[in-house]
């Protein structure tokens, strides 16, 4: 059943991207060259159903389905009493002491990741049929989609850290395809490579934080690296040339990886720029997947960094960093897509500082109710787009709630999860984390618990600011578009419903075994917290004001939308123009761009482009072969100028010769 | 079976096969037509008779296998004496492998003096497998350097505009460092007594010799690498070379250089190998990211092949000198893979090329709505080049730099730093060959999808960087039990003279 529940979508893959690549493309007929303004469907001819097209979707739809509901079925047995298992395929990489094997590990970890990635993959996959029903390339589509969901059971499922690599870099790449999905977009390109080149950086950390463990273990295995851990606290390593305690570099390095794939502070400038894709991708792989892969990494590898604090630490900062600039940077923003892409990257934050404070399963509990309703809003936004003719930008919307209300309504839901309102799922995540963070009484905890908070009010703030702009006050559309909205069709408000019931109970049912008391039966051993580190226990125990706090600038915040953009429509812009300055910045997400802009990719182009004419051109070649080749040409002139044919040159050389000889006998000889 | 003397057959059924093709007559398209099909078939049978040898052979074994040992020049102590062990066998199959997609690659893109153009590449086929399996360095230097005339006649002949710049620029740099490995080969001889090339290894050499020696060889060997700062030939041959001549250069010919290190300076000469690692890992380390860099700016396809090439075969010299089991495991893999990878590569500008006669990236873009097969077989090559994971270019990179970790971080962490701009120029080169949006009126008009044949190019070649990719361990399995002798050799030799050294000083 494990291999069936990974091989599925690769089977899927291989379907639908024969049919796309042999089964004759449409693309050739029509649909030729179109400029995709935005997310593009409607608009250009509508294409009947074709065969490819319905072929594809119901092969990749279908194994996805039957994924997920395998993949349910996995969860209740290994975290019930069947327990966790591993199957192991075959060696992959042999080499002295290093030995890699292909396997598919399924512990409660995995099994929580499973059901995540499938219930939304499949669900985003049937959203798709709908979503994408004007484009001409389905069967490339869907196969992407499976690819993607391939990757990302490879990465979640690895029992060693080459594998993860591999699913973290197979991710990668259906990320890359999927952001240039509309390839003629010169923005698209941009982003995709954007996407890549920025993991990888965050990769080049990975990688040499697995090299470090290998050098400190000798395995890369989990189990192995697990059992030495401890063994290895206060032993030190050379890396670059000074000494650092070993777990510490080792988990820093990876951390870097993590920071790559989840967007945190510093590596996070690709998701914003990744909405260039088809919004369902958006739901997939930067909200609800891909994103936190690296808070998976890092519960996954908790018996390794619980004995690392100061690198816990420095994960505790970077996340609670993440979750406010992020949160300040989404509440100036007036496209939709990007508006809920830097809340996602802000979530990822409270994510992290979970993991920091060692509470692993607060952050896989936030990350397991965030996949539902962050889905859930960027689906619900795509049915916005959708009906608006592709609009994007939030000052053409408004007024359109009573013209679609079922997607008004669950994006009510979703945003009320985001929010942290109680019932929804996100109230039970969202509050275990900060009062962990809390109850986790170090310096750093304190500070990201109030980052946190202010976070929160800012969240609750753009959600409404979003709610109402897109869909209250006056239609701010031109009047074929507003005569065009339309709700979506039950294809895509389907998936939206099974997801919404996730937003809704998934924060209830879970909480008891996934954070409560059931949670070290739950979670087995595949979490790992020294006794002195447990926050999860102390946060149960935090003074009656610390669970109430975020909940009140919720509202506050929900407060504030409603007067700003219903009661005073004109004040936020008046506000905007006071604080101009503030404006700017944080509209301008920080300049993080411009950044690294100067500092990286214009002086490797220019470096590039002199060492190229000045390195190899005018030194090496210069003075190399070409220099050697002219300089031999002008020996071979100069010698043959000395045969100039006249008697008195070769008699007065031979007098130079003869006065020399008789010099160097005479004071030698 | 295994009282043939494979090796030989091997190694010299293509110089029948060029035989054959010279004595052809008739009309001029006859005459292409029977040469490209001797071709073909000759290159054929060659590499199913060297998957013979690969099964004959034994991965248990460190030693040579298939040894064959003839008197030649007795009066010298010069044998012909030929044998592979675990090191050089799958270059044998590399080369062999390549070999009849290069013919099918130049089926149609060469129309002039074709029968001349198999020839020399058949008989180029004969020096590369003699080469890897010679056990004696008179033999091994007439292989060698004789693969200079055969290489230099197709880029001189069928090659671009500046062909004749680009011919000499290789002949010279390669033979510049050749006259100094033959100066260190007769040092050895005089030292030795012999030119077979297991007794030479067996043989104990003075440190200062060693000093001279390694750098002769160096010299040598850089050059084909091609090291940083002698690789500016390897840009202008690839960019003049007709496809095939570029597979072959970057598939094979670069691997010689690799193989030279692995053969002759680490096991002959321990402690100036010692000695001289430093320098190894910094030019190699310069060559990654320099020539990364490079790449980065180029607006010529074939030169930014070349230039990663370089990059490429940085990660392989800096693998071989951290000379631990998956620092040289990978250095052998990363080859191999990088012979496959960019061989294809370079197929994949081959393709293009054909339609509009120019390498100009600028002059490109869209191709994917008229090629989409080919846009996914020059992606699948993209990420392979880049090292993704499952490709055969991530187990080499990874390997590689894991062994550079071991022995010393900085170039680990440095030659890494290759991986993010290898991403970069390669997603660059792809971005702005494939996507975007088709506008320009003669890549609608002369671009259309990869041919029968071409496809059939393509293929074995994906096939292997998979199998490459994903179970690695037929091919890690064969260069094992070598690998792990050539270490230990390394080792006992560097404790003998240490020893020594502390026994003189007693």
């Amino acid at each position: 059943m494990e291999v069936l529940v990974v091989f599925l979508p690769l089977l899927a893959f291989l379907v639908a991207g024969s049919i796309a690549l042999f089964a004759g493309s449409p693309d050739a007929h029509h649909g030729h060259g179109h400029d995709h303004g935005h997310d593009s469907h409607g608009g250009h001819g509508h294409h009947g159903p074709d065969w490819r097209d319905r072929a594809a979707q119901f092969v990749t739809c279908g194994a996805l389905l039957v994924c997920a509901v395998l993949s349910w079925i996995l969860f209740f047995q290994v975290t019930g009493h069947g327990g966790p298992r591993t199957v192991q395929l075959f060696t992959w990489m042999d080499s002295g002491a290093l030995e890699v094997s292909w396997a598919l590990r399924v512990d409660q970890l995995t099994a929580v990741m499973l059901v995540v990635v499938n219930t939304v993959s499949a669900m985003v996959h049937v959203y798709s049929v709908g979503y994408m029903s004007h484009d001409p390339n389905k069967p490339r589509f869907m196969a992407y989609l499976s690819l993607f969901t391939f990757c990302m059971l490879m990465l979640v499922t690895a029992d060693n850290l080459v594998q993860l690599f591999f699913g973290w870099e197979g991710v990668g790449l259906a990320s890359y395809l999927l952001i240039n999905f509309w390839y003629d977009k010169p923005s698209a390109n941009n982003a995709a490579m954007k996407a890549f080149i920025v993991n990888r950086v965050g990769d080049f950390g990975f990688v040499l934080g697995i090299f470090a463990l290998f050098v400190l273990v000798g395995s890369v295995e989990f189990d192995t690296i697990f059992a030495k851990a401890p063994e290895l606290v206060g032993q030190k390593i050379t890396f670059l040339s000074w000494q650092f305690d070993a777990l510490t570099c080792a988990c820093l390095l990876l951390f870097i990886g993590a920071m790559g794939k989840s967007a945190q502070l510093g590596l996070h400038t690709w998701l914003p720029d990744a909405m260039e894709g088809p919004t369902p991708v958006s739901a997939l792989i930067h909200a609800a997947t891909m994103v936190t892969a690296g808070v998976f990494m890092i519960c996954r590898l908790s018996p390794v960094f619980e004995y690392a604090p100061d690198a816990l630490a420095v994960v505790t900062i970077v996340g609670g960093l993440t979750a406010i600039v992020a949160a300040t940077i989404g509440f100036t923003q007036f496209d939709i897509k990007r508006v809920i892409a830097y809340s996602t990257m802000s979530q990822l934050g409270y994510m992290f500082f979970a993991a920091g404070v060692s509470a692993y399963g607060a952050a896989m509990f936030h990350l397991f109710t965030h996949a539902f309703f962050k889905a859930l809003l960027f689906l619900g936004a795509g049915s916005v787009i959708h009906a608006m003719s592709d609009e994007q930008d939030m000052r053409n919307m408004g007024g359109i709630w009573r013209l679609i209300p079922v997607t008004y309504a669950l994006m009510w839901i979703g945003s009320l999860a985001l929010a942290g309102i109680p019932v929804f799922a996100g109230f039970y995540s969202k509050d275990i984390v900060l009062e962990a963070a809390f109850a986790d009484h170090s310096a750093h905890g304190t500070f990201v618990f109030w980052l946190g908070i202010a976070a929160a009010f800012l969240t609750a703030f753009y959600s409404w600011r979003l709610l109402f702009m897109a869909f209250h006050g006056k239609p701010r559309a031109n009047e074929r578009v507003m005569a065009h909205v339309h709700e979506s069709p039950l294809i895509m408000t389907v998936p939206l419903a099974v997801l919404a019931v996730g937003a809704v109970f998934a924060g209830m049912l879970f909480n008891h075994s996934f954070v409560g008391e059931g949670r070290e039966h739950f979670w087995g051993a595949a979490i790992k917290v020294l006794h002195e580190n447990d926050t999860l226990e102390a946060a149960h125990h935090v003074p009656g004001w610390v669970p109430m706090l975020p909940l009140i600038v919720g509202l506050v915040g929900i407060a504030l939308a409603y007067v700003l953009y219903i009661m005073m429509p004109g004040l936020p812009g008046r506000i905007a123009n006071a604080a101009k300055g503030a404006h700017q910045f944080l509209y301008n997400k920080w300049y993080f761009d411009e950044l690294y802009d100067t500092l990286f990719v214009k002086p490797a182009r220019w470096l590039g482009y002199g060492l190229w004419k000045a390195g190899d051109g005018a030194v090496i070649d210069g003075v190399g072969p070409d220099g050697i080749a002219a300089a031999t040409q002008d020996v071979a002139a100069r010698a043959s100028r000395l045969q100039s044919g006249y008697v008195y040159h070769y008699a007065f050389a031979m007098v130079i010769g003869v006065v020399a000889l008789v010099v160097w006998l005479s004071m030698f000889g | 079976m295994a009282n043939w003397p494979l090796l030989t057959f091997t190694t010299f059924l293509p110089l029948v096969g060029a035989v054959a093709i010279f004595f052809v007559r008739g009309t001029q398209e006859d005459v292409a037509r029977n040469a490209r099909y001797v071709a073909l078939w000759t290159t054929i049978i060659t590499f199913v008779l060297s998957l013979f040898i690969w099964i004959n052979f034994d991965p248990a074994n460190p030693a040579y296998q298939m040894v064959e040992r003839r008197e030649w020049i007795p009066d010298f102590n010069i044998t012909y004496h030929m044998g592979v062990d675990g090191i050089s066998v799958l270059f044998v199959i590399l080369s062999t492998f390549l070999m009849p997609l290069c013919i099918l690659a130049s089926w149609e893109s060469v129309q002039t003096r074709v029968k001349e153009y198999m020839i020399a590449f058949l008989v180029l086929e004969t020096l590369m497998i003699g080469m890897f399996c010679s056990l004696d360095f008179v033999l091994f230097y007439m292989f060698f350097e004789g693969v200079l005339i055969p290489m230099f006649l197709i880029i001189g002949v069928w090659g671009g505009p500046r062909r004749v710049y680009a011919a000499f620029k290789f002949f010279l740099y390669t033979l510049l460092g050749s006259v100094l490995m033959l100066i260190a080969i007769l040092v050895m001889y005089f030292q030795a007594g012999t030119t077979d090339i297991p007794t030479i290894t067996a043989t104990a050499f003075p440190r200062n010799m060693q000093i001279w020696l390694w750098l002769a060889f160096f010299a040598s060997f850089a050059v084909k690498v091609p090291m940083w700062p002698v690789h500016t030939w390897l840009p202008d041959a690839h960019v003049e070379a007709p496809t095939a001549g570029s597979v072959i250069l970057a598939g094979v010919l670069l691997k010689m250089g690799g193989y030279g290190f692995l053969r002759f300076n680490i096991p002959m000469l321990p402690e100036a190998t010692e000695f001289f690692t430093p320098l190894v890992y910094t030019l190699s380390v310069i060559a990654v990211i320099y020539t990364s860099l490079v790449a980065l700016a180029q607006e010529d396809m074939k030169k930014l092949i070349a230039y990663s090439s370089v990059a490429h075969m940085g990660f392989v010299t800096i693998g071989m000198f951290a000379l631990n089991e998956q620092g040289i495991q990978g250095s052998i893999f990363q080859m191999l893979s990088h012979g496959i990878v960019s061989g294809a590569l370079f197929l994949c500008v081959g393709v293009v090329y054909d339609r509009l006669h120019t390498r100009e990236i600028a002059r490109y873009g869209g191709l994917v709505h008229r090629m989409p097969k080919y846009a996914v077989v020059f992606l699948f090559m993209t990420m392979a080049s880049v090292g993704l994971p499952g490709t055969s270019g991530f187990v080499g990179e990874f390997l590689v730099l894991l062994g550079a970790f071991r022995d010393n971080t900085w170039v680990a962490m440095l030659a890494a730093t290759g991986m993010i701009l290898g991403a970069a120029y390669a997603l660059w080169l792809y971005r702005r060959i494939v996507y975007g949006k088709l506008t320009k009126e003669d890549v609608k008009h002369h671009m259309f999808e990869m041919n029968g044949r071409e496809i059939a190019v393509f293929v074995p070649l994906i096939i292997v960087v998979l199998w490459m990719g994903i179970y690695p361990t037929s091919f890690l399995k064969v260069t094992e039990a070598s690998t792990a002798q050539l270490i230990q050799t390394y080792q006992s030799k560097l404790a003998a003279a240490a020893s020594s050294v502390s026994v003189a000083a007693r």
